[in-house]
């Protein structure tokens, strides 16, 4: 099994219900966020293109958040997403660092938190993450890649996509639909 | 002009806009680190080579302040973390892969060490020093009869300790500026070199402070070569290390480096020294104290730097 998601940027509108959908979920702290939108504006005026895209952390199959943490804090979890074990974790930072998007912020009150997929609280469930289920648009997939028939699967096999900084060489699980 | 705007709406206490998530706490740990390696390596040197005599101030006297930044770099280690009542979930396990933990390992064998090393060596401190107990004075004597297993031991384990404050950064391929393999061994050098200043600044001995300060020559201009390796490697790359480059390349870090890393802390010093060997007359505390100050400068540098450079995407 490997939990991966896709979305699309050509739907998304960047209205940020999955940020707040994700927030309110997870408790997230004020101030704070485990998703969010970004912009790109590219080309020459009046030729300019547009992407929007909402991210978050890519559940690297090769995470070096995960490599480099002393504790076995950041691990990884059924179906390949990456968690953090909050008693483990000691709040050094390394994780942070590490992470090539910038995913990670250290929580309030000391461990470092970041985006689960909503794996225990919905995914084990048989719900889609929060931003997943919330979008207005539905331009994110999520699913199962080892499974043909997952939404992520097909719409993976039908779309062009693309990966964010494949250069890292992070393998990530978020797709970029384009 | 064909333009990319990125507008981000992420704005996470110490990521955004850049990282800032490590502080003064951890360059000062890992220059504490560097200086503590570079002392305990030419003691263990040293006594290897069977010159405790002409190197009294490098085998007996200097790796006494080891302890004490050993110690003043395990707490400010410490103070950085942000769940420090876990801190001890550090020991509960082992992962090579990491070299946070790694190293925390090797601080674990190298302060223990130094606390021996000083026992070994308290009578050169206080003359009339008396272990009062028949035990501790049979360990002093285990610990006696086997000072060149104990040295070797240190000496690999300094060097690992040294090499491991650059790595530490290394290791990162999300920060451009510091995913170079050279900071190993840059850094390793600067803590040698720091090392080696501390023993110049502490001895009386005129051949001791000849010898050590002829070390450190060599060892400033191995510094100097890497440095411009590491320039060249950068600028030969890609996209992100070039930009990383241009931080010290006219970018906002060109005058906090060239001036006080390279200028005051190497080149310097350098003169002061070869002057010195020439024998000029001059008081022989400024040149080690610019080369431990470098050596300070190098690491906060380097450890700000780092995080301000980055991927775009
Ligand atoms: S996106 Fe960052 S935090 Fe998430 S798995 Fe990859 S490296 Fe780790
Ligand atoms: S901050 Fe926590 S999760 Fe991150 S590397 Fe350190 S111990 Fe691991």
């Amino acid at each position: 099994m490997r939990y991966a998601m896709a979305i699309d940027t050509k739907k998304c509108v960047g209205c940020s219900d999955c940020v707040v959908a994700c927030q309110t979920e997870n408790n997230v702290p004020i101030g704070y966020c485990r998703d969010w939108i970004v912009e790109v504006t590219d080309g020459t005026y009046p030729q300019l293109e547009i992407e929007i895209r909402s991210e978050r952390c890519n559940h690297c199959e090769n995470a070096p958040c995960v490599r480099c943490c002393p504790t076995g804090a950041s691990h990884y979890e059924d179906g390949g997403t990456v968690l953090v074990t909050h008693h483990k974790c000691i709040g050094c930072g390394a994780c942070i660092a590490s992470c090539p998007y910038d995913a990670r912020y250290s929580h309030p009150d000391g461990y470092v938190d970041k985006c689960t997929f909503c794996l225990d609280n919905r995914v084990k469930k048989g719900e889609d993450p929060a931003c997943v289920s919330v979008c207005p648009t539905k331009c994110m997939y999520f699913g199962d890649l080892d499974d043909p028939n997952s939404d992520v699967s097909r719409v993976l096999k039908m779309r062009k996509w693309k990966t964010l900084i494949p250069e890292a060489g992070t393998k990530p699980h978020v797709y970029y639909l384009i | 002009m064909k333009e990319e705007i990125i507008t981000s709406g992420r704005m996470n206490p110490y990521i955004d806009p850049h990282l800032n998530i490590w502080h003064w706490q951890i360059p000062l740990y890992l220059f504490l680190g560097g200086l503590a390696a570079g002392i305990l390596f030419f003691a263990a040197l040293y006594t290897i080579q069977g010159k405790q005599d002409k190197y009294r101030t490098a085998v007996k006297i200097a790796p006494f302040i080891t302890p004490f930044i050993l110690i003043i770099g395990l707490i400010a280690l410490f103070w950085d973390l942000k769940h420090k009542l876990y801190f001890w979930q550090l020991y509960t396990t082992i992962r090579f892969e990491s070299p946070m933990s790694w190293g925390a390992w090797t601080l674990m064998v190298v302060t223990p060490l130094s606390f021996i090393w000083c026992a070994l060596n308290i009578k050169v401190i206080f003359p009339d020093w008396d272990w009062k107990f028949q035990w501790v004075k049979e360990v002093e004597a285990f610990f006696r009869r086997n000072i060149l297993v104990i040295s070797w031991i240190l000496l690999i384990f300094s060097l690992i300790l040294g090499v491991y404050t650059g790595i530490l950064f290394s290791a990162f391929n999300a920060r451009p500026l510091w995913n170079t393999s050279i900071l190993g061994p840059l850094f390793l050098a600067s803590g040698l070199s720091a090392g080696a200043a501390a023993i110049v600044l502490l001895s009386k001995d005129h051949f001791e402070r000849v010898q050590m300060a002829k070390i450190d020559l060599i060892i400033i201009a191995v510094e100097l070569f890497l440095i411009i390796h590491m320039f060249m490697g950068f600028l030969a790359s890609t996209q992100v290390q070039i930009d990383a480059a241009n931080l010290f390349l006219g970018g906002p870090y060109t005058t906090p480096f060239w001036l006080f890393v390279v200028m005051l802390g190497m080149v310097f010093p350098a003169i002061l020294e070869i002057l010195e060997l020439r024998g000029y007359k001059m008081p022989h505390y400024i040149a080690p104290i610019l080369v431990m100050f470098g050596s300070l400068m190098l690491r906060f540098i380097i450890a700000y730097a780092g995080q301000e450079s980055r991927w775009l995407y």
